[in-house]
């Protein structure tokens, strides 16, 4: 192995252009450089790099052409490469000064940035992505798909995500990452949930009915109200509203007292079975609030109720 | 055949006495056991040549007439039998003409009405046809602004003076009106009219639900109850300042409804489950000295005070089942049962304190016959007469101030309306058409 060097470098440089033309991993071989600075550190990468493969492709044309071989190898290089390349452009300073490089007679390198403002949300919170990208034909982001060589887009994260900008163009391959932080949501009840926590009170927290005339419990409402309650006792943040409803029948005062006995003996049952009392807050509609209107024994059925809904 | 003949009659006859009996205590007890006196309302004389003279005339002359005859106390010429002459002053009467047949009057209201300047000026007069000597029983004048609205009030005021002059005393009802819900602006909320269905107007805008309405004595305040999110108060509207005032005794946590006053306008009962069951409650019209009347288990609401006495109280109670109507002492004590089942609610006291209205359906429960109507029971015998049959569901009836009319409330249906008719429950007329309306209460004067 000749040590790293002029040689190599004059490799990287000279000799790996000219080849850049021939080669059919151009792009893979040789990383365009931007700044004196990452002039001088991709010209030690190029050079591992150029060791590797550039040499070894040009003693072994045929070599030069396999593809898949040199996929084995380059892909992986260049992913390694391409990675400690940018994220440590930054970290790494000192530097040797780079020689003056002829500049590339096939297409200029692509460039790619990406910015995401703000950089720390809530969840729920819109995020603003802008990228730019030069010298690319390519140009898609990670989970979002192909997008436009520059632009601006506005996104929702649910939880913390690198927006990942791959440009891809002649003269190479270009990325940039812009990091969003999600914070998680304060520990009260989320409103985005309301609708399912409505839809699953009421699927566990079921009405109870009551014969003609009367407001005691029946044996079936019994069953019932000892299943609300369970859900109640496991749900200890949940309050509740107790409505006393009466068929049409007879007269609206008496309907509203009726109405006022009905939702304070399902009051006295959930109180029996656990439930603190200043959980439950009752109030009559009498008959002022049907759930249905025909004269039918069915419809006073359904009209004679305890109804539970969330108290807020 | 001559047999059958002879038992259909002797029956009818034996069954039109029965009815006749059953009708005297109600008759009497609602002053329209006396005999009708036969009157005849002309036509007034128009006067001057204002244009708009023959349309408040036409105004004027059909509200007086449909005043007397709503009275239930006169046998009324009809328009057709009576004389065409439009007398407009007393040289101009010629009463023979009224006394002769077809007519066969035994008193005549007539006089004349001009409208001039915008001044709507009425004279008239109610001679006794028979009295040639000294005819006048009275005259009037009146000077209002000249518009569709004083016509009617003018009409109205007439009417009572004759009523008042002839029927034994008491005050005519056509200056009276009825305060009542209605649903028609799609919230249930307070209305009141005129208390022959005219001049319908809202009164409350609380866009929840409003029932149970009670004008106070002097016509000024509104009791009734309304739903807001954590129940049902008691609360006040003032005519007078045109807006709600306080009635702090009327809200104190979960039902508090169905109003009533004193009828010296200076306490008010009314339903409270404050203490857990809908019990009856008493305080000042202002609020003050709140107490409870009423232990018993099911719901008691629906009170109304003895207007005579105010030292009685009737309302209902489910202490038993079914929903019964009980009086009792303004104290809590003395409680009597009325009603021996079905299904009793709403009563009102007549101002004569003898005679309760409420509804009754005597056959409740499922699959049995019956419906719900209108009765009228004398309290000291617990005597009742049924003055609704097969119209619907009738419920809510409130006495008029004259002790012979009946407001309530019909549904057939899916609509309800407010009906009028006299306390033996002849002459029902449906008073409102549009949208829903419920829960009638007769003002006091």
């Amino acid at each position: 192995m000749t040590a790293p060097g002029n040689e190599f470098f004059r490799f990287t440089g000279q000799a790996c252009a000219a080849r850049l033309d021939h080669s059919a991993f151009a792009d893979d071989c040789c990383i365009p450089v931007r700044t004196h600075k990452e002039k001088n550190k991709r010209a030690q990468k190029q050079q591992l790099k150029c060791s590797v493969d550039c040499i070894s492709a040009l003693k072994s044309p045929q070599k030069e052409l396999d593809l898949k071989q040199f996929n084995r190898i380059l892909v992986p290089v260049v992913l390694f490469a391409s990675v400690i390349t940018f994220a440590g452009c930054h970290k790494k300073k000192a530097a040797p000064p780079l020689p003056p490089t002829a500049p590339p007679a096939a297409s200029p390198a692509p460039t790619a940035q990406i910015t995401a403002t703000p950089s720390t949300v809530a969840a729920g919170d819109q995020v603003q992505l802008t990228w730019r990208t030069t010298d690319a034909t390519s140009i898609s982001i990670d989970g979002i798909g192909d997008v436009p060589s520059s632009g601006v887009k506005s996104v929702t994260p649910t939880t913390s995500t690198s927006y990942h900008l791959v440009a891809r163009g002649e003269g190479g391959t270009a990325d940039a990452t812009a990091r969003v932080t999600v914070n998680s949501a304060p520990a009260v009840v989320v409103p985005t949930n309301t609708m399912s926590s409505e839809e699953e009170f009421r699927a566990n927290v079921q009405d109870i009915f009551y014969d003609y005339d009367a407001a005691d419990i029946r044996p079936d409402a019994q069953a019932t109200l000892s299943k609300d309650a369970s859900y109640l006792a496991s749900h200890p943040d949940i309050k509740v509203v107790i409505g006393g409803y009466c068929d049409e029948r007879g007269s609206n005062e008496y309907n509203i007292g009726l109405g006022q006995n009905r939702a304070d003996a399902a009051k006295s049952a959930l109180v029996t079975a656990g439930v603190a009392s200043n959980r439950i807050r009752t109030i009559s509609y009498g008959k002022e609030k049907p759930f249905c209107s025909e004269s039918t024994e069915e419809c006073w059925q359904q009209n004679r109720r305890g109804g539970f809904s969330i108290d807020r | 055949m001559k047999r059958i003949t002879q038992l259909v009659f002797t029956s009818c006859l034996f069954l039109s006495v029965q009815f006749a009996s059953a009708q005297d205590w109600v008759h009497t007890g609602s002053n329209l056991g006396n005999a009708k006196i036969r009157l005849a309302a002309a036509d007034f004389q128009p006067l001057g040549a204002d244009p708009g003279t023959p349309a408040l005339k036409a105004t004027f002359d059909s509200t007086l007439y449909a005043d007397l005859q709503n009275a239930g106390i006169f046998d009324m010429v009809s328009k057709t039998m009576a004389p065409q002459a439009t007398p407009g002053s007393q040289q101009e009467i010629s009463l023979p003409q009224w006394s002769a047949a077809p007519a066969s009057a035994e008193m005549v209201a007539f006089g004349s009405l001009n409208a001039n300047n915008g001044r709507l000026i009425v004279s008239g007069w109610l001679d006794d046809t028979r009295n040639t000597a000294s005819p006048q029983v009275l005259g009037k004048q009146y000077n209002e602004t000249a518009t569709q609205d004083m016509a009617r009030t003018v009409a109205h005021r007439f009417a009572d003076e004759i009523i008042a002059r002839l029927g034994g005393g008491i005050n005519g009802i056509a200056e009276t009106q009825i305060y009542f819900v209605s649903s028609r602006t799609g919230s249930k909320e307070i209305w009141a009219m005129d208390y022959d269905g005219q001049n319908q107007h809202q009164i409350t805008h609380l866009g929840s639900v409003s029932l149970s309405p009670r004008i106070s004595p002097d016509g000024n305040r509104v009791a009734f109850a309304s739903l807001d999110r954590s129940g049902w108060a008691v609360r006040m509207y003032s005519l007078e300042l045109g807006r709600m005032v306080s009635f702090p005794a009327g809200a104190g946590g979960g039902t508090n409804q169905s109003p009533a006053w004193t009828s010296d306008g200076t306490k008010i009962a009314f339903s409270s489950s404050r203490s857990g069951d809908p019990e009856i409650w008493v305080a000042d019209a202002n609020g003050g000295n709140l107490h409870k009347l009423t232990a018993f288990r099911g719901p008691d609401v629906s009170p109304t005070w003895n207007p005579r006495t105010n030292s009685q109280i009737s309302w209902v109670s489910g202490r038993t089942g079914l929903p019964q109507v009980y009086i009792m002492d303004q104290d809590g004590a003395n409680i009597q049962r009325l009603t021996d089942g079905g299904y009793a609610i709403s009563p009102s006291w007549a101002p004569n304190g003898a005679l309760l209205t409420f509804s009754w359906n005597r056959k409740y429960g499922p699959g049995a016959p019956g419906g719900q109507d209108i009765y009228v029971m004398d309290i000291a015998s617990k005597r009742w007469l049924q003055l609704t049959h097969d119209a619907g569901s009738n419920d809510f009836p409130s006495w008029a101030p004259d002790g012979r009319h009946i407001v309530f409330e019909r549904q057939v249906g899916g609509h309800t309306q407010i009906w009028s008719m006299l306390a033996d429950g002849t002459e029902q007329h449906q008073l409102t058409h549009v949208g829903n309306n419920f829960m009638p209460n007769w003002s006091w004067k």
